[in-house]
């Protein structure tokens, strides 16, 4: 399995990397970890004619919280959020996912912008930004810009991204006292993409009723997929068992699965069901913890 | 065809050498420097046997372009004795029967460095969810995590 012939390419600046993105158009790739990249280019499903090699642009893998957001750069690597003091401390959702993401080898190496980027709906960032609403910053030749992570993935395998825009940090809101989140995934194996997996985030107020959810779903549809229907149930409430339970069942019911080797499409809608109703859970546990 | 000249830091001996982009890592090592101690498993990220340092930090060596490791450092197998002395995780190994066929064995050493470095006194469950990437098709993992503690054993000694 050796990859397609290729230019290789290493610019030190943002802008040297889009002026190459310019020249080069659709046949050029950026190369952040390349854990996506590599394997699909050793299996011939991708076979750019450049790859623009951002590793050593300075600036671009940090992770600070200022301003009440969290800000990760693109080149954060994915073991990096798992050793972070601050996630560890009020982003548990982040930190399951971190550790939830393939293996520990890869995760030394992947990023989190390139779990964006690459637009996979079976990635595990997707669901996880959508449950935090996370915004992406881009750059292009035009300056920087803002995308809001509901409208980053309008398709599959397809960002908002414009062929010559880089995905360069990732601003996630801070979460007020009172906050939970949980990522819980069913993966036949470690390091198999998830047969479904569902990511939750919650504000709890004091007397325990939900201010701001967010759930997002993995795997379960040709983008990943927020459990709006879900959100709107519990929105202002203080959920019992019945209610979470209901939860489940309209998460399930806005997933859209195929069955595939990992299982059959009711198979995956009854863990949709039961991951979302044990995400929301954690994430209530959590929250009342963090008071 | 777009070719590079590589200068890349191995086991303390820096090689310069003129690669094509698109030459992995593993190939590099096995195939230019004839260092055939990091293993071809999988090929596709999976399997670990593939796993090397890379700045210190343990990587699958068949999903890494030699030109990323340009200007870095990498260690194998082939660099973890010293002066004719085994690394303890290499003798722990050897004495906990830490492998049946070896395939695995490079990269679940070189896993397991960076990990204990990480964590030098870890839980047997720790050790499980260190080396989730690495894979024994003999299914020895029991006696590969002891082999693991035994080296952690002895390198807490050491530094004592």
């Amino acid at each position: 399995m050796i990859p397609p012939s290729f230019e290789y390419l290493t610019p030190s600046k943002i802008s040297d990397a889009i002026a190459m993105l310019q020249k080069h158009g659709e046949e050029a790739k950026i190369l952040a970890g390349g854990h996506s990249l590599i394997p699909a280019m050793r299996l011939r499903l991708s076979e750019p004619g450049y790859l623009i090699d951002i590793s050593g642009i300075q600036g671009l893998d940090y992770i600070l919280e200022e301003s009440g957001q969290l800000r990760i750069g693109a080149m954060t690597r994915e073991a990096s959020l798992e050793e972070s003091q601050i996630v560890r401390e009020k982003y548990p959702l982040l930190l399951d996912t971190a550790k939830m993401i393939a293996d520990p080898s890869v995760r030394n190496v992947a990023t989190v912008g390139g779990n964006l980027a690459h637009g996979d709906p079976a990635n595990d960032h997707p669901a996880t930004m959508l449950a935090l609403g996370a915004n992406v910053v881009v750059e292009g030749p035009n300056g920087s810009r803002e995308i809001g992570i509901d409208d980053f993935f309008p398709d599959f395998f397809t960002t908002a991204l414009e062929p010559e825009e880089i995905l360069t940090e990732i601003r996630i809101p801070s979460p007020p006292s009172g906050s939970g989140g949980a990522y819980l995934k069913i993966e036949r194996k470690v390091g198999d993409y998830a047969a479904a997996a569902v990511a939750c985030q919650l504000n709890i107020d004091s007397g325990g009723s939900i201010q701001k959810i967010g759930i997002g779903l993995t795997n379960v549809g040709s983008t990943p997929i927020r459990a709006s229907s879900a959100e709107q149930l519990l929105q202002g409430k203080n959920p019992d068992e019945n209610m979470i339970a209901e939860a489940g069942r309209l998460s399930a019911a806005d997933s859209e699965p195929m069955e595939d080797l990992r299982g059959s499409a009711e198979y995956k809608r009854a863990l949709v069901n039961e991951l979302t109703q044990r995400a929301i859970k954690l994430s209530l546990q959590r929250a009342e913890g963090s008071r | 065809m777009s070719k590079h000249t590589v200068t890349i830091d191995i086991n303390g001996t820096t090689v310069t050498k003129e690669v094509d982009s698109r030459m992995l890592l593993v190939h590099f090592l096995r195939e230019e420097l004839q260092m055939t101690g990091t293993h071809i498993g999988c090929d596709t990220s999976s399997c670990g046997a593939c796993t090397v340092l890379m700045d210190g930090r343990s990587v699958k060596s068949c999903t890494v372009y030699t030109v990323q490791a340009n200007g870095r450092s990498v260690k194998t197998i082939e660099g973890m004795e010293s002066g004719g002395a085994l690394h303890p995780l290499q003798e722990s190994f050897h004495e906990e029967h830490g492998l049946q066929c070896g395939f695995c064995t490079p990269g679940m050493i070189m896993r397991a460095t960076e990990f204990l470095e990480k964590n030098p006194n870890p839980s047997e469950e720790e050790i499980r969810w260190g080396i989730s990437g690495n894979l024994c098709r003999c299914t020895g993992y029991v006696n590969i995590v002891k082999a693991i503690q035994n080296a952690a054993e002895k390198m807490q000694k050491e530094v004592a």
